[in-house]
C-alpha cells in the first residue's frame, strides 16, 4: 500500500499539524518506505490469538472516592500562555 | 571491578565524612561545567539548586538519617517532571515548562537523599535512537565526539560514560536505556514493565515506557534500583509486589546458570566486530560456570514493524496534549483556534516526532485499525509467547545489544528506517514488557564500546545483574573510561 | 397524503454523584471558582496518569442492577481523540468496545398505556470542561472545573415512536438515576443531559430513515419542543421532496428550532483505541451481590406495593413514585396514621400544593412526614375536622410546634364536650326561632341552616356528626 499526498494532508489535519503541500510531499515518501517496513506483519496469520494490549495480566486497581486535591490554579497557571480571570484564554471558540 | 567512584565507594566516603555531598557535587558540576560544552549531554544544569539539595543531604547524614545512598548525586534524563526544574523532554514544545510537580521517580530519589546534578539530553520526546532529535543539539559520544551516543537517553548515557554524573536515571520504550549505554560503553537496565512507576515521566508509549538506571556498572544499577522501584497508587499500571533488594544475589555464583543464545539474534545484520566480543563474553561465562542452550524467537523479526504500529499509536494520542492551551510553546501569530493548533504543533514539535504522530494517526484512522493496530497487538502476543517458551529451557537470554557500534553524526539521520533497524534486538523486550540490560562487552577496532544485552524473565533483575556483576568481576570492561576528556 | 412513524432513541448523559473526580483527587463540587478543582491530572499536566474512581464504578453497578442488564464482568476503558479547548488530554477516556452495561429496559406509561424501552448500553467516561464565551478581548476562557466529572452516558434503542414516549422514558430514567442516588438529577447544572436521534419513516416500512442528532437538551419541556419541531421539519422536507441528511442539530429554545451544529461530512474520525494508561476492569461477584444488596426498593416494586399495602389507586402509586423522597414521606405518613388513602390524598393534595406555591422540593417541606402522619392520625380520631386539620396543617408549616401542641394553642380541637355543645344548641335554637318553625313546618333546608349556626357559634370547634345528632334529637322533642 502506498500514501498519497493527500492521505498525508488528511491525517496532518487529523493530527493538527499545520502541513504544506511541499512538506505532505516529502513527508510522504518517508512515510512510505515507514509502511513498506510495516508491511511485512501483514502476511502474518494472527487467527486465534487475543490481542495484548498490556504487558501484564492484571485488572485495573480502584481508587476510593475521595477529595485528595487543593487548589493549585495559581502555580498551574504561571506557566500557561494566556489566562485571564482564573481562565486559560483560547481563539474564540464558534459553535 | 568497584572503581573508587562506584557508588558504593562514594556512599561510603560519604558515610565515613571523608567528603561532603557538597563538595562531590561541586566535583562533579566543576567537570560539567569543563567536559558539557564539548558533549552537550545536559539541557539544564543548576548549580544552586544542585547545592542546596547537598546541603540538605549532608544534614541528613549529620543527623544520622542517611541511607544506602544519601548525598550521593546523579543526572536525571529530562523526561522526568522536576518541581521548579526545566523539564523539556528534549522539545521545543516545552522549551519554557518549568514542572509545578515532582515524578514518582524524582520523589523517591529525593526522599532517599540523592541531589540532582541536571536534566540530561535525550531524543525529542524520547523518539530517536541517536540522540540528534533534540530540539536542544545532538550529544555527542565521549568516546570519539563524531560519533553519536546512541539514543534516546543519550544524555545520561554519555554523560556517565564521561564521569561527568555516577550514575543517571533514563527511560526505555524500545530500547532508549540500553543502545546508548551500549554504545557509551556504561551498563543500563530497563526494568519489568510495572515496577518502576511512570508518574510524571512525560508518556511515549504508555504500555511500553519504563524507566531504569544508567550507571558504570551493575552493583550501581542495583543500588539505584533499589530506590527507583516501588508500588505508586498513581500509576494504574504499577504492580503492588514486596519491595526487593536487587543487590542480594550479586555474588553469587554463576555455576549451572542456562543461558539461552537467540540464533535470530546473531543472524545476518549483525557486524563481525559485535559478534566476536558477544562470543568472547559466552565464553567468559561459560569459564564463569554457565551453559549455554540455543534458542529461537521466531516472532522477534517482526518487533520493528509492530512496534512502529503500537508506539507511534500511543505516542499519537499521548502529544495530544500538547496544544498550546495550558502549557508549553504557542505559535506566535495565529488566526482562529484551529489556526492555534496546528501552528503550535507544525512549529513545536521535530520532524521526528510529526513523523510518528503521523503515522499513529494514520494507523488508528477509520478503516485500518484492524490491519494495523489490532494485527500488531496480536503479533505483539506472539513475540510474547516465544520469550514464554525460551524461558522454559533458560535463565537468562543473551545477545548483542545494537547491531553495531555507534555511527557518524548525520550518518543517518536522514534514513528513518536505517535509524529504527537499530532497535532490532531491543525492542522485543518492551513488546513483552520483560526486562533487559545492557553492559560493555569490548571495543571495536575504532575503539567505540559493544554492549552485551541480557534479557530475563519478569522480576529476574536480581539474576540479570548477578550475571552481569559476576561477568564485570571477571572483566574490566566496565571500568574503562574515555580517555582525553579532562 | 403518506402516514409517518417517528422514531426516537436517546442518549443521557448523567454525572454521577461522587465526591471526587472519575481519573483524580479532585472534589466535583458544583460552582467553584473557575479551575481550582483541577488538578494536574485534570489540565493533563506532561505525565500525569488516571487512576479509576472505585465510587463512579459503583454507581454504574448499580445502574446495571436496577434496569436488569447485563454487568461486563471484564469492561475497558478507551481513548476517543479529538481536539478541543475543553478537552485537555486531546482525548475523551470512554468505553467503546466493551462498555460496564449492556442491555436491561426501562417500563413507562404514556396516557396509561405502558411500554418497555430497551437500553442498548451504558458506559462510563469522563466530562469535559467549559467553554466561556464571554468577551475576553475576543477570546474564549476555559474552566476544567467540570473536566473529568464521572459520566453515565446511557443509550437506548431506538423505540420511542413520539416526544411523549420519549420523555416519558427520560422521566422515569430522571427518577430511577436519582432515586437510586447515582446522579443528583440537577438538569439546570448539567447533572442530566439528553441528546435525541431523531428520524421518520413511511408507516409500515421496516427500515429506519435517516437520523438527526439534537445535543444537550436540559429540560423535558425542551426535549419535547425540539423532538415536536425535529419531526415536522423532517415530515415537511421529505413531503417538499428533499432529503434527510445525517447531522448534528441544535435546539435554541428562543426561536424553538434546531438548527445544524455539523454535517456527516465533518464527524470526526475519533481513533479509538484501548487507552494504554488504565488496564480492564473486573467486577467481582461478591462486589456486584453487596451492591445488589443495598440498593433500595426500585420505583416499579414500590408502585405495586403501594396499590397493596395502602390501597391507593394505580395512578396515585405512580404520582408517589415520582422520587425515593416522595415516596419516603408518603410512606412515613401513612404507616404513622395507618391511613394510607387519606395520607396520599393529604401528601397529593395540600402538601403539594403548599410546597409548589413555595417553590419547594419535597426533602426540603417544612413540614415532616411524622408531623402529616399525626396530623391525619387526629383526623382520624375525630379530634378534627378537615378544616381544622388544614389550619393545623398551616401552623405545622410556620414551625408552630407539634400538632397536638397547635391544636392545644390555638384551641382548634373538636368540641367532645356534649354538654357543651348543648349548651351551644340552645342558645341557636332560641336566637333562631325562625328557622325552628321553618323546620317544623317541613323545611329541610332550616335545620342545614341552623347547623351552620351551630358550627358558627362553636368557631368550628364542634364535631359536624355530633350537632347534627343532637340537634335532631332536640327538634324532634
Amino acid at each position: 500500500m502506498s500514501l498519497t499526498p493527500d492521505d498525508v494532508k488528511r491525517i496532518a489535519r487529523l493530527a493538527r499539524i499545520e502541513t504544506s503541500d511541499a512538506e505532505a510531499q516529502a513527508t510522504q515518501a518517508q512515510l512510505n518506505s515507514i509502511f513498506d517496513l510495516i508491511a511485512t506483519m501483514q502476511a502474518v496469520d494472527t487467527a486465534g490469538i487475543a490481542p495484548m494490549a498490556h504487558a501484564q495480566e492484571v485488572y485495573q486497581r480502584l481508587r476510593d472516592d475521595a477529595v485528595t486535591e487543593t487548589d493549585r490554579h495559581a502555580a498551574f497557571q504561571a506557566i500557561a500562555p494566556a489566562v485571564e480571570n482564573g481562565l486559560y484564554l483560547v481563539p474564540k471558540v464558534i459553535e | 571491578m568497584s572503581s573508587e567512584t562506584s557508588l558504593s565507594a562514594l556512599a561510603a566516603q560519604l558515610a565515613a565524612r571523608q567528603i561532603s555531598s557538597r563538595e562531590l557535587a561541586q566535583t562533579y558540576l566543576d567537570r560539567i561545567a569543563a567536559l558539557n560544552p564539548a558533549i552537550n549531554a545536559f539541557i539544564t544544569v543548576d548549580p544552586e539548586k544542585t547545592l542546596l539539595e547537598a546541603a540538605a543531604a549532608d544534614a541528613l547524614i549529620a543527623a544520622g538519617l542517611a541511607g544506602p545512598l544519601t548525598g550521593v548525586p546523579i543526572a536525571h534524563k529530562d523526561i522526568f517532571c522536576t518541581d521548579g526544574w526545566l523539564t523539556t523532554c528534549g522539545s521545543k514544545m516545552l522549551h519554557n515548562f518549568v514542572a509545578p510537580y515532582d515524578a514518582h521517580v524524582i520523589q523517591r530519589f529525593k526522599a532517599a537523599g540523592l541531589p540532582s546534578l541536571g536534566k540530561t539530553n535525550m531524543d525529542e520526546f524520547a523518539m530517536g535512537s541517536s540522540n540528534e532529535t533534540s530540539h536542544f543539539g545532538a550529544v555527542k559520544n565521549p568516546w570519539n565526539t563524531a560519533y553519536v551516543p546512541g539514543g534516546s537517553s543519550g544524555g545520561a548515557a554519555a554523560c556517565v560514560a564521561a564521569r561527568m554524573a555516577p550514575a543517571a536515571t533514563g527511560t526505555d520504550t524500545g530500547g532508549s536505556i540500553r543502545q546508548p549505554a551500549a554504545l557509551c560503553g556504561i551498563t543500563g537496565l530497563k526494568p519489568t514493565y510495572g515496577l518502576v512507576s511512570r508518574y510524571g515521566m512525560i508518556a511515549f508509549a504508555s504500555s511500553l515506557d519504563q524507566a531504569g538506571p544508567m550507571a558504570p556498572s551493575a552493583e550501581d544499577c542495583a543500588l539505584l534500583l533499589n530506590v527507583m522501584t516501588g508500588f505508586d497508587p498513581n500509576d494504574s499500571t504499577s504492580l503492588e509486589r514486596d519491595k526487593e533488594d536487587y543487590a542480594r544475589d550479586l555474588d553469587k555464583p554463576l555455576t549451572g546458570l542456562r543461558v539461552g543464545l537467540p540464533k535470530e539474534f546473531f543472524a545476518e545484520g549483525l557486524n563481525n566486530e559485535v559478534a566476536a566480543a558477544v562470543d568472547a563474553a559466552v565464553a567468559e561465562l561459560k569459564k564463569l560456570g554457565a551453559t549455554t542452550v540455543e534458542i529461537s524467537l521466531a516472532n522477534s523479526k517482526l518487533a520493528i514493524p509492530v512496534y512502529y504500529v503500537l508506539a507511534p499509536a500511543e505516542a499519537s494520542s499521548n502529544l495530544s496534549r500538547f496544544d498550546g492551551v495550558r502549557y508549553g510553546y504557542r505559535a506566535p501569530d495565529y488566526g482562529s483556534l484551529d489556526d492555534m493548533y496546528c501552528k503550535t504543533r507544525a512549529q513545536g514539535f521535530g520532524a521526528e516526532v510529526k513523523r510518528r504522530i503521523l503515522i499513529g494517526a494514520y494507523v488508528l484512522s477509520h478503516g485500518y485499525y484492524d490491519a494495523y493496530y489490532l494485527q500488531a497487538q496480536k503479533i505483539r502476543r506472539l513475540i510474547a509467547n516465544d520469550f514464554s517458551e525460551a524461558f522454559k529451557v533458560c535463565d537468562v537470554i543473551l545477545g548483542p545489544t545494537a547491531p553495531g557500534t555507534a555511527f557518524r553524526l548525520g550518518e543517518k539521520s536522514d534514513d528513518p528506517v536505517e535509524m529504527y533497524l537499530n532497535d532490532l534486538y531491543t525492542i522485543p523486550a518492551n513488546l513483552a514488557g520483560l526486562p533487559g540490560m545492557s553492559l560493555p562487552c569490548g571495543f571495536d577496532s575504532q575503539g567505540l564500546p559493544i554492549g552485551l544485552q541480557l534479557v530475563g524473565n519478569y522480576f529476574s533483575e536480581a539474576k540479570m545483574l548477578n550475571v552481569a556483576h559476576q561477568y564485570q568481576r571477571a572483566t574490566d570492561w566496565h571500568a574503562r573510561a574515555p580517555e582525553g576528556l579532562k | 397524503m403518506m402516514k409517518w412513524e417517528t422514531v426516537i432513541g436517546l442518549e443521557v448523559h448523567t454525572q454521577l454523584a461522587t465526591k471526587s473526580k472519575i481519573f483524580s483527587g479532585s472534589s466535583t463540587a458544583f460552582g467553584a471558582a473557575p479551575n481550582t478543582q483541577a488538578s494536574a491530572v485534570d489540565i493533563a499536566l506532561p505525565g500525569v496518569l488516571p487512576v479509576l474512581n472505585k465510587g463512579a464504578v459503583e454507581c454504574a453497578i448499580k445502574f446495571g442492577l436496577a434496569i436488569g442488564a447485563n454487568l461486563n464482568r471484564i469492561n475497558v476503558f478507551d481513548r476517543k481523540n479529538y481536539f478541543y479547548p475543553d478537552l485537555p488530554k486531546g482525548y475523551q477516556i470512554s468505553q467503546l468496545a466493551k462498555p460496564i452495561v449492556e442491555g436491561g429496559a426501562l417500563t413507562v406509561a404514556v396516557d396509561g398505556v405502558e411500554k418497555t424501552i430497551h437500553l442498548t448500553r451504558a458506559h462510563m467516561e469522563e466530562d469535559a470542561g467549559k467553554s466561556l464565551h464571554e468577551d475576553f478581548h475576543g477570546m474564549t476562557g476555559i474552566d476544567l472545573n467540570r473536566a473529568g466529572t464521572p459520566l453515565l452516558e446511557i443509550v437506548s434503542e431506538p423505540e420511542m415512536r413520539s416526544s411523549a414516549e420519549a420523555v416519558a422514558y427520560a422521566r422515569a430514567l430522571h427518577t430511577l438515576v436519582t432515586w437510586i442516588g447515582i446522579c443528583d438529577g440537577n438538569m439546570q447544572e448539567g447533572s442530566f443531559r439528553v441528546d435525541a436521534n431523531v428520524s421518520v419513516r413511511p408507516v409500515g416500512q421496516a427500515e429506519f430513515g435517516t437520523r438527526r442528532e439534537i445535543k444537550n437538551l436540559n429540560s423535558f419541556r425542551f426535549l419535547q419542543q425540539a423532538i415536536d419541531y425535529e419531526v415536522r421539519w423532517q415530515i415537511e422536507t421529505l413531503e417538499d421532496g428533499g432529503r434527510i441528511e445525517q447531522a448534528t442539530v441544535l435546539f435554541d429554545p428562543d426561536t424553538g428550532e434546531t438548527r445544524m451544529m455539523r454535517s456527516k461530512e465533518d464527524a470526526h474520525d475519533y481513533r479509538y483505541f484501548p487507552d494504554p494508561d488504565l488496564l480492564p476492569v473486573k467486577l467481582d461477584e461478591d462486589w456486584i451481590e453487596a451492591v445488589r444488596a443495598a440498593l433500595p426498593e426500585l420505583p416499579a416494586a414500590m408502585q405495586a406495593r403501594f396499590q397493596r399495602d395502602y390501597g391507593v389507586s394505580p395512578y396515585d402509586a405512580a404520582v408517589l413514585t415520582g422520587s425515593r423522597a416522595l415516596a419516603d414521606y408518603f410512606e412515613t405518613a401513612a404507616q404513622a396514621c395507618g391511613q394510607g388513602k387519606l395520607a396520599a390524598n393529604w401528601v397529593m393534595g395540600e402538601l403539594a400544593a403548599a410546597l409548589n406555591k413555595a417553590e419547594l422540593d419535597i426533602s426540603a417541606s417544612p413540614v415532616s412526614a411524622a408531623q402529616l402522619g399525626a396530623l391525619i392520625a387526629r383526623i382520624q380520631d375525630g379530634t378534627l375536622s378537615g378544616k381544622l386539620a388544614r389550619q393545623v396543617f398551616e401552623g405545622l408549616w410556620e414551625g408552630a410546634g407539634e400538632v397536638d401542641a397547635i391544636i392545644e394553642a390555638r384551641g382548634l380541637k373538636q368540641m367532645s364536650d356534649s354538654g357543651e355543645l348543648e349548651k351551644i344548641i340552645d342558645e341557636v335554637l332560641a336566637a333562631n326561632q325562625k328557622s325552628v318553625e321553618e323546620f317544623r313546618s317541613g323545611k329541610e333546608k332550616a335545620f342545614n341552616a341552623l347547623v351552620g349556626q351551630v358550627m358558627k357559634a362553636s368557631r368550628g370547634k364542634a364535631n359536624p356528626a355530633q350537632v347534627n345528632e343532637l340537634l335532631k334529637a332536640k327538634l324532634q322533642n
